[in-house]
């Protein structure tokens, strides 16, 4: 059993070696021919975008995807610099009809999603030539190793029962070595995908047949990424299976965020699209969806007929209905750690480093600051978008709708929600974007506080104050504080994710709805004591 | 300004002084030698299996105790003058106190076998022992194999610690079956088969004779009294249970039996001393606890109702239904109320007994034969709520209701496959009764 473990490690170490390794292979070159469509395409009108690009990558040998970004950037700011020393001269003659003739020339967006979409077009090689053989060994050897690794557990792990043993002996699981490896890959994954798809144009290529077997379309980083996440979650999820084998709650939640994460998220998004219909999650609710309201999605809906109304009917009443009360009736655990993607990461690929998030108080004060801070933020952009789409005016009191989209898609969507939300998970525990950043986690979390069911119940004076719940709480709730008070436990950021309830030695932790009244009840005596005692003190 | 001094910083003396600070502003300032911060004493074999860090056993961060005015001296109390109410301390410093709270705990039983002062042979109860055990267990390489002495519940705990990294374990047990001396039989036979399970070798009937040393004083190996057998080992666990930790009171003039003797206001027989915890030995049992508790939520009630008295509202330790807790390996234990092993049994006293036919799933309830009167009830790998049970012993339910209502009790975690149906056909069967099962009802649980 250990050595298919240790069989299982080495396969998913050279499958990940090679997939990292990957990056470096093949090479970059358009035809004259490609390079005009791509032109006309995009309609630029630049008249020396198309000289420039050829001179940079058409017919090229041996440009891999560095050079070839790099020469397709900087044939994009020849151009842009030409225009722009235009732009000055015009200005400087006051020729004002000369000057403003110049801007349509100018190339906009981002350039290295310029360069994917290029690089897409340009690639040969292993990658894109032999791409099931390439799969295979990147994906399919990840796969295939990291399930030696896992399933062996069945056995090694022994009985049922509660497995952490050695987790802060571990330099995987308590900030050692591996972990501080794992944060540093994840971080650059995200910043690549985010900021620069077109040095990972070859793992987009691994995915290309699948990407035109659902939706019919090639792949795009983007599907790369769904694809990728619906792997990793599945394999973490076998993990998750074992580990809480004996825990019936864990096996149907981790079943459950499967499900919404590989159907929801994934393949019905890709379906809708093969039958042109606007992609969409209907579990992604607003503001985690903050662009939902923006002009152009409301544009394409409303393009889309029926269909498009249905969505936008239905991603109101997501909001406004359904998320409320089914929070009401179940905590916001419904959606946090049952449907949620971003819960289905943390609870399955981030399960492993659940103990590293912080219990302090400053900690939680941090996360009312930060995390209701999003939430005005979220809300005031999108106010700001709704105004734009509605009066079709651009600017709110002299502030750019578009300049506030940008500012939150960059801060919020691509760093805080990527790059430190997944990326930090080996140093700061697995829930850092639900805790801190999630503006729908704080809504949801105003109604599980003030108006629900729910809560996780203490069982009288049975606590130990051992701080097993406390410890293993991937919120940074300090669940020991309110169990060892003989207090339930009612607080906004909590997931409901059942760990504390299952890693507790006495059984003191259910969570459970029920009845609002009694929910909240301070205590100071404990139940066991002196009858009189507890009513003297507590005033019940 | 009335000065308290509470000498021990385990669950009683913190909970008095918690206690002690919302009811009042009187300086409060707690001794220890073993820790600075007060930690959770039942966490640290999670330290030790990596389950937790040792900072994860602090209940309050590290600011709570000035934030609280709660004093903080670290020092071993040596002598204890209390006609002039001074404490001296080993480094021959000296505190003031106009009340003195002793909560100093307990400390592993030794019975006089040779070599039980040996380099590797240790308890499992201080923050120290944990330290202990890390230098000569840190791993199978380093400790062969571990023998530990005395089952019950710190031993069988110690077992699964070393286990944890995968350190033989050879566990010698007095009794024939592990804990027969509370668990009935039903139950110490399910842990006894859970334990061999583990891997652990379980020696029953079992007792030690000596402990013998290599040339550098380190525990070399054990012989065992029956057979004479020699179990070659590096570490030795004491866990043959523990004695209340008050030799520093020796030539004090504070009367002790075992423990320290306190009446039912937890007061000693010198005004102004009082006594809490592992370490107070009540006069005459209170119902039918034993004289000196040493379990967590004892110590916790001791000291809720001594910080009341010492507030100025005097008030009686007096506590409420028995009940308790315990982890065995995987098997998790619940009780409520008494149930008492065979040996301790009373004639009135009968059990009904349910066990599942595959799983570690078992239940024991006690009532009277004569009256029917539920008295208490053991769960294995059941969570029960203690609220309900609390209020079913306080208005004298019998059984008949308890199994009625079985379903209000529970308090497994949702999901999880519920056994009421089973239990209640079983005693239907047994007594030729037809007691039918109710629904959960929240309006019931929560009208309390």
């Amino acid at each position: 059993m250990k050595f298919i473990q240790q069989t299982g490690l080495v396969i998913f170490l050279i499958g990940l070696a090679l997939f990292i390794g990957a990056i470096f292979t093949g090479s970059f070159s358009l035809t004259p021919q490609e390079l005009d469509t791509f032109i006309s395409e995009k309609g630029y009108k630049s008249e020396i975008i198309k000289d420039e690009l050829s001179k940079a990558i058409v017919d090229k040998e041996d440009l891999n995807i560095f050079a070839f970004s790099d020469k397709v950037i900087t044939a994009i700011e020849t151009s842009n610099n030409y225009y722009d020393a235009l732009i000055a001269k015009y200005n400087a003659e006051k020729n004002w009809t000369k000057k403003g003739q110049q801007y349509q020339y100018k190339i906009s967006g981002k350039l290295h999603s310029t360069s994917f979409t290029l690089a897409k077009k340009a690639g040969k090689g292993f990658a894109a030539d032999n791409t099931a053989l390439a799969w295979f060994l990147t994906f399919g050897l990840g796969i295939i190793g990291a399930l030696l690794y896992i399933v062996p557990d069945v056995v090694l792990l022994g009985k049922p029962g509660i497995k952490n043993d050695g987790i802060f002996l571990n330099a995987a699981t308590n900030r050692g070595w591996i972990g501080w490896f794992a944060f540093i890959f994840l971080v650059t994954f995200y910043i690549l995908l985010y900021f620069y798809p077109d040095f990972i144009v070859n793992w987009v290529y691994l995915v290309d047949p699948i990407s035109k077997f659902t939706s019919g379309n090639p792949a795009s980083q983007w599907f790369l990424y769904g694809f990728l996440y619906c792997t990793v979650m599945t394999v973490m999820a076998v993990r998750m299976y074992i580990k809480y084998r004996h825990s019936k709650y864990q096996i149907l939640r981790t079943t459950s965020v499967l499900f919404f994460q590989i159907v929801f998220a994934f393949l019905i998004p890709e379906i809708l699209v093969r039958f042109d219909k606007p992609w969409y999650d209907f579990k992604n609710a607003f503001p985690l969806d903050y662009d939902f309201f923006f002009k152009w999605n409301l544009d394409e809906l409303l393009a889309s007929g029926t269909f498009g109304l249905f969505i936008l009917v239905w991603g109101v009443v997501l909001t406004v209905v359904v998320v409320p009360v089914m929070v009401y009736f179940f905590g916001k655990r419904w959606y946090c750690s049952w449907v949620c993607g971003c819960g289905g990461l943390a609870e399955t690929l981030g399960d492993p480093y659940r103990q590293l998030s912080s219990k302090t108080l400053l900690s939680w004060r941090v996360e009312r600051i930060v995390i209701h801070s999003v939430l005005i933020f979220v809300l005031v952009m999108t106010g700001f978008a709704l105004y734009t789409f509605y009066s079709g005016a651009g600017e709110v009191i002299g502030i750019k709708t578009q300049t506030i989209q940008d500012i939150y898609g960059f801060l919020i969507g691509a760093i805080f929600a990527g790059v430190i939300g997944t990326g930090f998970y080996p140093i700061f525990g697995n829930r850092v974007w639900c805790r801190f950043g999630c503006p729908l986690a704080a809504y949801l979390g105003f109604i599980q506080r003030f108006k629900s069911r729910f809560r996780i119940t203490t069982n009288g004076g049975q606590c130990i104050s051992c701080g097993n719940c406390s410890t293993y709480c991937e919120q940074g709730i300090d669940v020991r504080a309110y169990a060892q008070k003989g207090e339930n436990i009612v607080r906004s950021s909590c997931v409901g994710c059942g760990i504390c309830s299952a890693v507790c030695p006495r059984g003191v932790l259910k969570l459970e709805n029920g009845p609002e009244e009694g929910r909240i009840n301070p205590t100071e005596i404990l139940l066991g004591n002196d009858i009189d005692l507890m009513e003297l003190v507590n005033k019940k | 300004m009335e000065h308290i001094v509470i000498i021990g910083n385990g669950i009683s003396g913190v909970t008095a002084a918690r206690h002690i600070r919302k009811n009042s502003d009187k300086k409060i300032t707690i001794v220890s030698a073993e820790s600075k911060y007060f930690f959770s004493r039942t966490a640290l074999m999670y330290v030790y299996m990596g389950h937790m860090k040792f900072e994860h056993t602090q209940p309050y961060e590290n600011w709570f105790w000035d934030k609280n005015s709660i004093d903080l001296k670290e020092g071993f109390v040596t002598h204890l003058n209390t006609d002039e109410k001074i404490l001296t301390f080993k480094d021959s410093s000296t505190l003031a106190y106009d009340k003195l709270i002793i909560a100093t705990g307990s400390k592993p039983n030794k019975f006089g076998w040779p070599g039980q002062d040996l380099k590797g042979v240790m308890g499992m109860y201080h923050k120290q022992d944990l330290e202990n055990l890390e230098k000569h267990a840190p791993n199978k390489e380093v400790c062969k194999r571990a023998v530990i002495v005395g089952g019950g519940l710190i031993g069988i705990e110690l077992a699964e610690m070393l286990r944890s990294r995968k350190i033989p374990v050879t566990f010698l047990v007095r009794e024939a079956s592990f804990w027969n001396g509370v668990l009935p039989t039903q139950e110490s036979e399910m842990i006894t088969k859970h334990i061999k399970e583990h891997h652990i070798d379980l020696r029953l009937s079992t007792n030690l004779k000596e402990i013998k040393a290599d040339e550098n004083g380190t525990v070399k190996s054990i012989i065992i009294e029956e057979t004479g057998e020699e179990i070659f080992c590096n570490v030795v666990g004491l866990t043959a249970g523990v004695v209340p930790n008050i030799d520093f009171l020796k030539d004090s003039n504070i009367a002790t039996k075992r423990g320290i003797l306190v009446n039912r206001f937890l007061e000693t027989n010198i005004p102004h001393v009082y006594a809490i915890g592992d370490c107070a030995e009540q006069h005459e049992a209170i119902g039918q606890r034993r004289n000196i508790e040493a379990v967590w939520y004892t110590g916790r009630m001791m000291g809720e109702a001594l910080a009341q008295t010492i507030c100025g509202k005097k008030r009686e330790y007096n506590p409420g239904h028995w009940f308790n807790s315990a982890k065995f390996l995987d098997i998790e234990y619940q009780t409520y109320g008494w149930v008492f092993s065979e040996r301790d049994k009373l004639e009135h006293e009968k059990y009904f007994q349910w066990q599942h036919p595959k799983e570690n799933i078992c239940i024991t309830i006690s009532y009277d034969k004569n009256t029917h009167q539920f008295l208490g009830i053991n769960t294995f790998g059941i969570r029960m709520r203690h609220e309900i049970f609390d209020k079913w012993l306080t208005e004298n339910k019998p059984i008949a209701h308890v199994l009625e209502f079985l379903s209000d009790a529970n308090f497994d975690p949702e999901f999880y496959k519920l056994y009421e149906v089973e239990i209640l056909s079983k005693f239907n069967q047994e007594n030729n009764t037809n007691i039918q099962l109710k629904k959960k009802s929240w309006k019931r649980i929560f009208s309390l």
